[in-house]
């Protein structure tokens, strides 16, 4: 891997490494390749070609998601040859499919409505003609609706290579293709483990969060990353805020460890909790058996009083705290301290053996 | 773990002993069926369930529950038998070995097999394996912890590993992954009796001065109660007060009426939480929590990685974050805690923690640092143990199979063993609210294997009721050889089927750790 030669994309001279793609070498010097069904971390497939560039003495356009780079390989990404094939193929996803922007969940974060764009093209010069399959609609996390599915196959490349839990692949062929669970099934009534991998995986509109629907523009929403409040993985994870209001949750590959973008279904659809009208909103004292409403002072001057009357009566081992395994650190040291320097005891515990 | 997640995925063989990583851990169970399928990494699954991760396996070892010490020293036995240690490693990084090989050599696979019902065969297959591969990680969660012999089990998983060389080395270690989000920072931060931030001990007079004039207070030098223990002296009367801080004791402890008869004899119970749950109802004072979507701070993960917590909106009503709660109990007290911020209290932290040390906020922006993290330029430590154990020298400790405290009988005759299932968390006061999750899995199942549910009269999908000696519950039956006939298998996640009404309160005389993964039952169409 030590050895290095020189290629050239669009006249500059690149050093790099064998191993790469065009387009991985194209990204890393800043050249713009346009791509739809690539997937780092997923097998290259070529399936799409908007990433087809020229390359001297090829026979063809080349994808350049899949073709390795070779010693003094000529690149070409922007001739007129480039665009017209590019432009071809937008036109050609475009009208074999239900691409209506106007209540899309994608509008503003869609990549074919992106390349469309890029491309200027006003009308495909073909027919629409969508599939006409009905949208499924039959569970409350994921809507599918496969005539806006461009056939890229991220979702099955995350479902089988990332997350491997081999749900997802490709069925029928030629124009009957698509793409889904085993014997057309729905996925509530599939083997599907909802983890929602292939919703963050899905260029366009085919697949959305059913929950996040007409709950917030793409451009309007606040990414906030932190760390998931379920198992102990700590995967990290985008929390996507309208209003106020947690109205998905989504990942990034960027982020890196531990979860490089991916979680589970608890991580993504389990946050319900959070706006929940059960919460606790107010604190509680118990009189004459009832739990009733008081405010912050009167609870604490309550519980200052009592633990303090227990501890001069009976002292300070008479009394025991469980912190949480679900607070944070910061937490957890402020509630020993409190057990050991405020009350006088070791009494302090959690549930990690539950 | 004593290593990184990341590293899963460059192991040379992977054993999972009690751990349904698929359910419990989905991210993690990811890696391994990628190193599974992408690297060709040989897996062993060592659990009575015929769990998901067994489709990926090469090799299955069902033993019967509460068996796991047998099963290892047997595995041990083989290695030792046929030459296949790493003696270098035995010689120059660990003590004890004697003593181990005495005890080991009556577990012969034959041997071992009368106990754990696995071939003697697929023991020695297994034992050829994780010795010949090169770099062999051990991954286990609860099916090895929670036992009377928890102890045991986790110290026979480090014999295993230090036996073939494979502790403080990457790709290699003895991996518990933790079940709840900050479970380890928890252990981490001193919320346990025994010791303070670090793993300093209260009882060590030199840790005590430190904290002592850190905090201006002295300190007590006698370790406190552990749940149970609290829950007993609550019982008996010693016990006054409660103060629980986001848990539900109600429902996670074993032998629920026990918790509630001794919750009920405080005098004073204060629960902080954000949700209200079995244990609020039984509260004299109830204190409104914000949630992690809520507030600042951190979290420390299965493989030692504090990473932050972002507030992304607003608590409801009027609750707070539990550091403000207890520092405004705490001024009343006349102990006044001024933190203007979650990362004032990490400072202070830092200053008395020398493996938190060099975590500080703006170093963990982007990626999280995994300790010991000794100072500000110290980049975290992937794995434990390189070169030298922490002790020193890694102890092999000789340790004879004992039996779960309750065996099946003639009055109760199957083993009942409880975990968690994929779509809900713990007590469910969370997952149970999610609309999806309850879509996906609305009812607690109980697995019972076809040829049980046929000699019994019991249907799919029908009731059956569970008795022990604690008591009973009555849920719905999925028909499964996930189970093995004279198993059956309950989550707890339900309140109306509370699974710890039945499982029986005995713990590891070290750990203090319920024996949740064996008990003894009977089963009725109900």
């Amino acid at each position: 891997m030590s050895e290095t030669f020189t290629i050239h994309i669009d006249g500059q001279e690149i050093e790099t490494v064998p191993g790469k793609t065009i387009l991985e070498v194209a990204l890393e010097n800043g050249i713009y390749i346009p791509t739809l069904c690539h997937l780092s971390g997923t097998t290259n497939v070529g399936a799409c070609r908007v990433c087809s560039v020229e390359v001297e003495g090829a026979r063809s356009l080349v994808a350049a998601c899949s073709m390795p780079v070779n010693a003094g390989m000529v690149i070409r990404t922007d001739t007129e040859r480039v665009q017209k094939a590019r432009r071809l193929i937008v036109e050609l996803l475009w009208s074999s499919g239900d691409h209506n922007c106007l209540t899309c969940e994608k509008n503003g974060a869609c990549e074919l409505q992106d390349l469309v764009y890029r491309l200027g093209i006003e009308q495909p010069r073909f027919k629409i003609n969508p599939p006409g399959y009905p949208v499924e609609d039959s569970n409350s996390m994921i809507v599918r609706d496969l005539n806006k599915c461009i056939l890229c196959g991220r979702c099955v490349r995350v479902c089988n290579e990332v997350q491997v839990n081999e749900v997802l692949d490709f069925s029928m062929r030629g124009s009957d293709a698509k793409v889904g669970p085993a014997f057309d099934a729905d996925y509530i009534d599939s083997n599907c483990v909802f983890c929602g991998a292939c919703v963050d995986a899905c260029p366009v509109g085919a697949l959305t969060f059913k929950q996040a629907r007409f709950q917030g523009r793409p451009w309007e929403i606040e990414k906030v990353r932190t760390t998931c409040g379920y198992c102990g993985v700590g995967c990290q994870i985008d929390l996507n805020v309208h209003d106020g209001k947690i109205v998905k949750v989504t990942g990034n590959r960027d982020y890196g460890p531990p979860n490089y973008g991916q979680m589970c279904a608890k991580g993504r659809f389990g946050m319900d909790f959070v706006h929940s009208d059960r919460r606790l909103t107010t604190p509680l004292i118990r009189k004459n058996g009832e739990l009733e409403e008081a405010t912050w002072d009167e609870a604490f001057d309550y519980i200052a009083e009592k633990i303090s009357t227990i501890r001069d009566e009976h002292g300070p081992d008479s009394i025991a705290g469980f912190s949480s395994a679900r607070a944070t650190n910061e937490e957890n040291y402020l509630f020993q301290k409190f057990m050991r320097a405020v009350i006088g005891t070791n009494n302090v515990d959690h549930c990690a053996r539950l | 773990m004593t290593n990184s997640i990341g590293e899963i995925e460059v192991s040379d063989l992977i054993f999972a002993i009690g751990t349904n990583t698929t359910e419990n851990h989905p991210v993690i169970a990811s890696c391994i069926k990628r190193a599974v399928r992408q690297r060709g990494t040989p897996l062993i699954v060592a659990d009575p369930r015929n769990i998901d991760l067994v489709k990926y396996a090469d090799l299955w070892l069902r033993h019967r529950p509460g068996t796991d010490v047998a099963l290892l020293n047997g595995m041990m036995n083989v290695i030792i038998a046929e030459d296949l240690a790493d003696n270098e490693y035995i010689e120059t990084r660990t003590e004890n070995f004697e003593a181990l090989k005495a005890v080991i050599e009556k577990y012969t696979p034959e041997y071992v097999e009368n106990i754990c019902g696995v071939p003697a065969d697929d023991i020695r297959k297994a034992a050829r394996m994780y010795a010949g591969a090169g770099t062999s990680a051990i991954l286990y969660t609860m099916g090895i912890t929670q036992h009377t012999t928890g102890v045991d089990n986790v110290k026979s998983t480090a014999n295993l590993a230090m036996l073939c060389g494979n502790v403080g080395v990457e790709g290699g270690g003895v991996n518990p992954l933790r079940g709840q989000n900050n479970v380890q920072g928890a252990c981490d931060m001193g919320a346990l009796p025994n010791v303070y931030t670090g793993y300093q001990q209260v009882a060590n007079d030199e840790a005590r001065a430190k904290f002592e004039k850190a905090w201006g207070v002295t300190l007590p030098a006698q370790p406190g109660l552990t749940i149970v223990d609290a829950m007993d002296a609550a019982h008996e009367g010693s016990l006054k007060a409660l103060y629980v801080m986001g848990e539900n004791p109600m429902l996670s402890d074993p032998d629920i009426s026990h918790v509630e008869e001794a919750l009920k004899r405080l005098d004073l119970l204060i629960v902080q939480d954000i949700l209200p749950g079995e244990t609020t109802k039984l509260a004299h004072v109830v204190l409104p929590a914000a949630c992690f979507a809520e507030k600042e701070g951190t979290f420390s993960n299965t493989e030692r990685r504090v990473q932050r917590v972002r507030k992304a909106v607003e608590a409801p009503g009027q609750a707070r974050a539990d550091w403000e709660i207890i520092a405004g109990i705490s001024e009343k007290m006349g102990y006044p805690m001024q933190y203007t911020s979650a990362e004032d209290i990490m400072n202070e932290i830092r200053a008395l923690t020398p493996s938190y040390a060099g975590i500080a906020y703006n170093r963990i922006d982007k990626t999280g640092l995994q300790w010991p993290c000794l100072s500000e330029d110290h980049p975290g430590t992937k794995f434990l143990h390189k070169d030298r154990f922490t002790r020193g020298l890694g102890l092999f400790s000789a340790i004879e199979y004992r039996p779960p405290a309750e065996e099946p009988d003639k009055d109760y005759p199957f083993v009942l063993t409880t975990g968690r299932v994929l779509y809900h968390y713990h007590t469910g006061t969370m997952s149970r609210l999610s609309k999806g999750m309850t879509e996906r899995c609305p009812e607690s199942l109980v697995e019972v294997n076809p040829v049980d549910a046929e000699k019994l009269g019991i249907v799919d999908g029908g009731s059956v009721r569970i008795s022990s000696r604690r008591g009973s519950v009555t849920a719905k039956t999925l028909i499964t050889d996930r189970v093995a006939p004279g198993v059956v298998f309950m989550n707890f996640h339900f309140r109306e089927a509370a699974v710890n009404l039945v499982t029986n309160p005995v713990f590891d005389p070290v750990a203090k750790i319920p024996e949740y993964k064996v008990c003894a039952v009977r089963l009725e169409a109900a």
